[in-house]
């Protein structure tokens, strides 16, 4: 990575650091620590579905492990909610690299794949909300103790920040992987898998490694989402809302690209969150506005638009 | 010890025997042609050798030691590399990308992956185009970003095939010295190649499949003189027409 990879991030990061100085009100914040925590989520997906080309509709597989093991372990066993987190990354990583090895090992590819993936993340909600350990369909409610040393804040703008500054990290490691030897192996075999095999491309290797670093950060995200709003049921972790916003983030934003899951999440949640103040709150009037947006960006690829807004090359 | 030989090698595909008991060697630092009608299992030899696709029976050997279908990835670390008839670019990458693709089996570091594939690309004259996406190219520019991802592996042994197929005679006439520089660089090279006048020209020695089996083998001029060769491409028969007709 050269300073030309590294500063527009960081200057992101900056910018969107002032926040919490120029805005107090309570529903603002929340909106941008939701957001931001989407945005996470949706990079993980961009790994494996925009630079992979590996198209997965059960990102809540990753989003809810993360987030089950964030809570579980420190309602139930009393563990530290940094630990706790830092567990949940490390089980959606394997729970990413076992779904990977078993459908990529069977050479599952396209809509296969995205339907594999989409049962995984079905039947992780309905173990979810049959098991007792996950506190079943009544869900799981974190204690609230607002200390730093437990990962809650008084101020909300202090989680903003931790979560802005995990955003900047997934998206400093999304920018090395794309400058990187594994990043070039798997555009190509996004590309072109066969073509990547014959110049020397393990492209097994190469999905598992991209699926367990996808599952990893959209675990990150999971695990974000229960400590900030300390309560899960299965519909929330598992549940498809988040497979969708998942995907649908960076396929808006341009996917395959550092920043498109920033701009896809943000569009998508400023767009719903206006309609929402000038139509009034009509249940599901947000899905009905990505509905249009995801129409509208099939017909039009924004990835001229994007291109157009490109730093460099 | 031969460089590369292939050893009894049959395929069977349902009830087609694609290849059938084919056995022939490639000596170190050659140019050698696999020649032969349409169908006659050309391709599918090159998906064994080149470990896409596992022989029914038979083996191959590369520097005595036995490589039947080990995994394409494997092979082109250890120096093995083939290009594709239907040319397969990787589309939304730049020629510069993609040649970089095949440089980054040896190179780990972006900047020399990235100078490796600028220096392919120069010997196989993309200089030009490194920055146009491949799905841009022309018929004749693409087979050039084919050979350019193999050879950015840095391969001791090339398999080519049909690189010169749809080009027009100038651009056969352009590429048949690249392909003979990167022989002289150290690279043996086995191709498939239906244009005579490149196989004429550039090959020591030649081997015809017709219908999954090796019919001859010899250098070019003796290979177009074989009745057999005549008489596969041709028809039966047509090698003792065509002696005929000379003589009336």
């Amino acid at each position: 990575m050269t300073a030309r990879d590294v500063w527009p991030i960081l200057l992101f990061g900056a910018i969107a650091a002032l926040l919490p100085l120029f805005v107090t009100a309570g529903t603002l914040l929340n909106f941008a620590i939701f957001t931001l925590i989407l945005c996470l989520a949706a990079q993980g997906w961009n790994i494996l579905g925009g630079f992979g080309g590996q198209y997965s509709f059960g990102h809540a597989a990753f989003f809810g492990t993360g987030a089950y093991a964030a809570a579980v372990l420190q309602v139930r066993y009393g563990v530290n909610p940094y630990i706790t987190f830092l567990a949940g990354i490390a089980l959606a990583a394997l729970v990413g690299w076992v779904i990977g090895f078993l459908s990529f090992r069977s050479g599952l590819r396209g809509s296969y794949f995205a339907l594999v993936t989409l049962a995984f993340a079905e039947v992780f909600r309905v173990l979810a909300n049959a098991a007792s350990f996950t506190g079943g369909a009544a869900g799981l409610l974190i204690p609230l103790d607002q200390r730093p040393a437990n990962f809650q804040f008084e101020s909300r703008g202090w989680f903003y920040l931790v979560v802005l500054a995990l955003v900047v990290v997934a998206l400093l490691l999304t920018r090395a992987l794309e400058r990187s030897r594994l990043g070039a192996q798997l555009v190509a075999v996004r590309e072109n898998e066969e073509a990547a095999r014959a110049v020397g491309v393990d492209a097994l290797r190469v999905k598992l490694s991209a699926i367990t670093l996808s599952a990893a950060m959209t675990g990150a995200a999971g695990g974000l989402y229960a400590q900030y709003f300390l309560y899960l049921d299965s519909t929330i972790a598992y549940g498809t809302w988040i497979s969708v916003e998942a995907l649908l983030a960076p396929i808006i934003g341009g996917a395959g690209t550092v920043f498109g899951p920033v701009i896809g999440a943000v569009i998508l949640h400023t767009l719903a969150e206006l309609t929402r103040m000038m139509v009034g709150r009509i249940p599901g009037i947000d899905l009905v506005i990505f509905g249009v947006l995801l129409i509208l960006v099939v017909r039009y690829p924004p990835r001229h638009l994007l291109r157009f807004l490109r730093w460099r090359r | 010890m031969s460089f590369l030989q292939i050893r009894n090698v049959s395929m069977r595909f349902g009830g087609l025997l694609a290849v059938s008991d084919a056995s022939f060697e490639v000596a170190e630092g050659s140019i050698t042609g696999l020649i032969g009608p349409n169908g006659a299992g050309k391709t599918t030899l090159f998906a064994i050798v080149s470990g896409f696709q596992k022989p029914t029976s038979g083996q191959v050997l590369w520097k005595g030691a036995e490589i039947t279908a080990r995994p394409p990835h494997l092979l082109a670390a250890e120096g093995l590399s083939r290009t594709f008839q239907i040319v397969q670019p990787f589309a939304g990458l730049s020629v510069r990308e993609n040649i970089a693709v095949g440089a980054f089996l040896r190179h780990k570091r972006r900047a020399d992956a990235i100078a490796l594939a600028e220096q392919v690309a120069e010997q196989v004259g993309l200089t030009a185009e490194l920055d146009k996406p491949a799905a841009a190219l022309t018929v004749s520019g693409r087979k050039r970003v084919e050979l350019g991802k193999a050879l950015a592996t840095q391969p001791k042994l090339l398999l080519l095939d049909e690189v010169l197929a749809g080009l027009n005679p100038s651009e056969v006439r352009d590429i048949v010295p690249v392909v003979r520089a990167i022989r002289d660089s150290g690279v043996t090279v086995l191709m498939i190649e239906h244009v005579m006048q490149a196989v004429m020209n550039l090959c020591e020695s030649v081997h015809v499949l017709a219908q999954g089996r090796i019919i001859a083998s010899g250098t070019p001029a003796e290979v177009v003189a074989t009745p057999a060769v005549v008489e596969a491409y041709l028809g039966h028969g047509a090698a003792a027409r065509l002696a005929g007709g000379a003589h009336a």
